[in-house]
């Protein structure tokens, strides 16, 4: 394969007006920013819900004025309704999922480096790339939509003329169903209770459209690193943050066309009274199917199918949220560390192996859903082996760190955050994945812990790693290292200080997305860890408010940054900070070394970029390519 | 830098551990045959999981105390790629190990939902819907009567919809509140009216979903006397938190009576109980 074919078919000129250079850019680093700031944007408002929740929790029945002026419905008298809290759930929950976890960390950090650490000048289908992106904005606006039209009565009751699901102005924030959105409850309408109108039908459209973005963008990753690397840039050469992005819009283009396809059934249901997922001889507030024109005839449909076509995405979807963490640690311990990648090859067959098996585990999460009891075992059996390469990777990267000379930026104490959380919350998975335990343990607040943990703190650490780590290369500017540092110790402890408590009480048998648990006297003892969890939440979302005033005031303020300043060796390094529009200022890289060559003994530096012509590179585990 | 770091991951490991081993905060004390097996499977599980823990934190905190850049000039790395006997070695170990547990914890499993309970089980039909639990028992003649949604009338209180002119259940009840015979296998036969529910006693160690459109038939037999409260743990919508109910578990003499009452008098029965046994007190 020729690079040089493709270079002229792909070469862009630069833009002039404002409008393309930054808003309808298809410049993939223009357009990975906005991606970040996407996320930036949804989890502020994931992170608020959040609040809202551990304040009705450990406060049930307590008045806050500031909620009734916000949500007149919602929290009438200041007090939040259970619909309300149960909306929060589902909002949080699909926010953080999709908006936050499977845009900053793929469409983020993916769009904006691998390009330049394959020494490609943009994205194999820029504009493709820019609708993806546009389009996951739609998603994120309609989402925000249902906070309105649920929360509005007037503007609720204005689409309840389009049909009994269409109704909205519950007084939530949304629809009531979790992130998981599980039928018959989110197919049945209005019937079903608060939440389950238009909120329910916004929420599906936005997913749909969420979907859609997701697989543009999968098939730019796939191809763009395909066929684009430059000269020299053997896949076994490349970054392992390239091999997570690679193998993550792998899963995304197989697994959301699964979630699309369930979500349209789903809305044929709310809207066109189909029967995908409603069986017949519902009888529901009251009312049997098929006698009242609020609740039309339904027959044949199968709740269980939405659980395997949800699961079957949703799976895969949390190593989506953490495979480019997994990779953006490995990148930045190694160059913390001064020391190549342990185990490069077996990181590179690990990452396969997770991606790999992520697609025969989904039904871990239907234990005891009323599927076959013998599939529950097969599901079982490879879930636990799912953990084999993910403590491979665990122990590449204490090898990774062993005989290092450590340098703690604020970046390096994330990588390390993150894999102290990702220990944390994966271990977790041992318990989980096993049918017998999950008897007790499925739906319990051990779920909470164990996915908070693994796919979301420990995803967002990643993330905070990855951008401590390219923000000089992206603005030119540093973040400022001792705000990043403060930010750092109240995060980890923090996070800690809410998840753990967590698991005690899934063992004591609390369940999840309870409005309250003053009905339960054997949840009583559990009071104290309770108000412990919030008062850590509450000081750990304070503590992200330093993040934000960080990104802020290092854009404009921040201590001016060289083209490679943190003595690092791939492509993103070699060009200037930030780097012009296409990437390498016309010349494309050639390679001739491995990623991580850092400490290698006899060369000038303790670094080898991979474009350093004249260094030998004693032939090891982890480049194999031609060597120059 | 890295000794503090080293130092706040293992006050992090050594809190977390302790908060587990406390015993301020433990499962409620089971009461259903197949419990010591399964806390046992649990038990073996989670000192593997601590163990794993504590020396993966206790290795990173290490590795960050220890090769610390010192800014010694001319100081480096050393310089590897990996090793491969190693990565077979960690690689065969963790798999052996988290391979093992995963076919341990099958046992439990299989022996609760492999078969269907055995013969002379006690069998009570339960019903969910939106906010409530409808438990219906067969009465003296041990057969329920028959139900059809078309029946169902909520307004009239019959919930289950029942078919009162099938001549075996005439001497059905319905109750909101589960009895069951302790030491005596029970079958229930779960099914759900609108969303999807879920049958939850944590001391029963046993959770199933109920699942509209399918009747799932499961079995368990609890061995100890008293009152317990039963909670349903799939989001079924808005008043999800308030479905609550209590399981009876009776003797065999108390159940026998109990089951020949009609179904007012059963139900009478059954608040006299619901006073009679109080709730476990862990």
């Amino acid at each position: 394969m020729s690079v040089e074919h493709h270079e002229g078919v792909h070469r862009h000129p630069a833009p002039t007006s404002f409008i393309r250079k930054y808003i309808f850019s298809v410049d993939h680093k223009v357009i990975g920013i906005q991606y970040i700031l996407l996320a930036l944007a949804a989890v502020l408002v994931g992170m608020f819900m959040s609040l809202l929740m551990r304040l009705n929790l450990s406060w049930p029945g307590t008045s806050w004025p500031i909620l009734e002026t916000l949500f007149p419905t919602g929290a009438p008298g200041g007090v939040m309704t259970p619909e309300f809290y149960l909306s929060l759930v589902t909002m949080h929950g699909t926010i953080m999922v999709f908006f936050v976890l499977t845009t900053a960390p793929q469409g983020g950090f993916g769009n904006y480096f691998l390009p330049i650490q394959i020494g490609a000048e943009d994205m194999a289908f820029p504009v493709l790339n820019m609708l993806s992106f546009w389009v996951t904005l739609a998603g994120f606006i309609v989402i925000l939509l249902a906070i309105f039209v649920e929360g509005n009565q007037a503007l609720g009751e204005t689409f309840a003329g389009l049909g009994p699901s269409f109704a909205g102005g519950s007084g939530t924030v949304g629809p009531i169903g979790g992130w998981t959105g599980y039928a018959p409850l989110s197919a049945l309408g209005k019937i079903a209770g608060p939440g389950q109108g238009a909120g329910m039908n916004l929420w599906v459209i936005s997913i749909a459209i969420f979907c859609v973005g997701s697989l543009l963008g999968a098939l730019n990753f796939i191809t763009t690193l395909l066929n684009m690397r430059t000269k020299g840039m053997t896949l076994m050469r490349m970054p392992l943050t390239c091999w997570a992005w690679f193998t993550t819009a792998v899963l995304a283009l197989l697994s959301f066309p699964v979630l699309l396809g369930g979500g349209i059934l789903l809305l044929l249901d709310r809207i066109a009274n189909t029967s995908f997922f409603i069986p017949s001889g519902l009888y529901v507030s009251g009312l049997l199917s098929g006698t009242n024109p609020n609740f039309p005839l339904h027959t044949g449909g199968s709740p269980i199918l939405w659980q395997h076509l949800f699961w079957f995405f949703g799976h895969p979807e949390v190593y989506i949220a953490i495979l480019p963490g997994m990779g953006a640690t490995s990148h930045i311990l190694a160059t913390f560390a001064r020391k190549p990648v342990f185990g490069y090859r077996a990181m590179v067959f690990a990452i396969f192996a997770i991606g790999l098996l992520g697609f025969f585990v989904w039904g871990h999460h239907m234990f005891i859903s009323g599927m076959s009891p013998y599939s529950a075992i097969a599901f079982s059996v490879l879930t636990l082996s799912i953990g084999v390469p993910s403590a491979v990777k665990t122990f590449n990267w204490l090898g990774t760190l062993w005989g290092g000379r450590i340098r703690f930026t604020t970046a390096m104490l994330f990588a390390l955050g993150f894999v102290s959380l990702f220990v944390a919350g994966g271990i977790t998975g041992l318990i989980l994945g096993q049918s017998s335990l999950d008897l007790p343990m499925h739906d319990t607040y051990i779920v909470t812990a164990h996915f908070h943990l693994v796919m979301g703190v420990a995803s967002i650490f990643g993330m905070f790693a990855a951008l401590y780590f390219w923000f000089p290369k992206m603005f030119g500017r540093f973040m400022s290292e001792s705000i990043g540092k403060i930010h750092f110790w109240l995060t980890f402890i923090g996070v800690y200080a809410i998840f753990v408590p967590m698991h005690i009480m899934g063992i004591v048998g609390m369940p999840r997305r309870f409005s309250s648990f003053q009905e339960y006297d054997f949840l009583r003892s559990l009071d104290p860890l309770v108000m412990l969890v919030t008062v850590a939440a509450v000081i750990t979302i304070g503590a992200q408010l330093l993040f934000y005033f960080n990104v802020v005031w290092s854009i404009f303020k921040g201590k001016k940054a060289d083209d490679n300043p943190w003595e690092a060796t791939t492509l993103e390094w070699i060009t200037p900070s930030p780097p012009p529009h296409d990437n390498f200022a016309g010349v494309l890289p050639t390679v001739y070394h491995g990623p991580y060559e850092y400490a290698v003994p006899g060369a000038p530096r303790d670094y080898v970029m991979q474009t350093d012509l004249d260094t030998e590179v004693p032939s090891g585990n982890g480049h194999n390519g031609h060597k120059h | 830098m890295g000794r503090v770091l080293a130092v706040i991951i293992w006050i992090i490991t050594l809190l977390s551990v302790l908060l587990f081993v406390s015993g301020k905060w433990w499962f409620p004390t089971a009461i259903s045959d197949h419990a010591p097996a399964l806390d046992r499977q649990f038990m073996i599980t989670i000192l593997v999981v601590g163990i794993s823990f504590t020396a993966a934190q206790i290795g990173l905190g290490w590795m960050v105390w220890k090769y610390r850049d010192t800014g010694k000039s001319g100081d480096r790395a050393v310089y590897t790629h990996g090793s491969n006997r190693l990565e077979v070695l960690w690689t065969v170990i963790t798999a052996f190990v988290f391979i093992a547990l995963g076919v341990m914890g099958q046992s439990v499993w299989a022996s609760l939902r492999l078969h269907d309970a055995p013969a002379g089980s006690y069998s009570v039909s339960v019903v969910a819907q939106q906010f409530q639990w409808n438990f219906h028992y067969a009465g003296r003649d041990n057969k329920f009567g028959r139900t059809d949604p078309q029946l169902i009338d909520d307004s009239a209180l019959n919930f289950v919809g029942l078919d009162s002119s099938d001549p075996s259940a005439a001497d059905d009840a319905v109750t909101a509140a589960l009895a069951i015979p302790v030491n005596r296998p029970v079958e229930l036969r779960l099914r759900a009216k609108d969303v999807i529910h879920n049958f939850w006693v944590p001391q029963l160690r046993f959770k199933q979903d109920l699942v509209p459109g399918m009747e799932i038939k499961v079995h368990f037999t609890a061995n100890k006397v008293g009152k317990y409260e039963l909670a349903c743990a799939e989001l079924c919508g808005q008043l999800h938190f308030k479905m609550k109910s209590y399981m009876l578990v009776l003797p065999e003499e108390e159940i026998q009576a109990l089951q020949v009452l009609p179904q007012e008098q059963f139900q009478a029965k059954m608040v006299e109980l619901l006073a009679k046994y109080p709730l476990p007190t862990n």
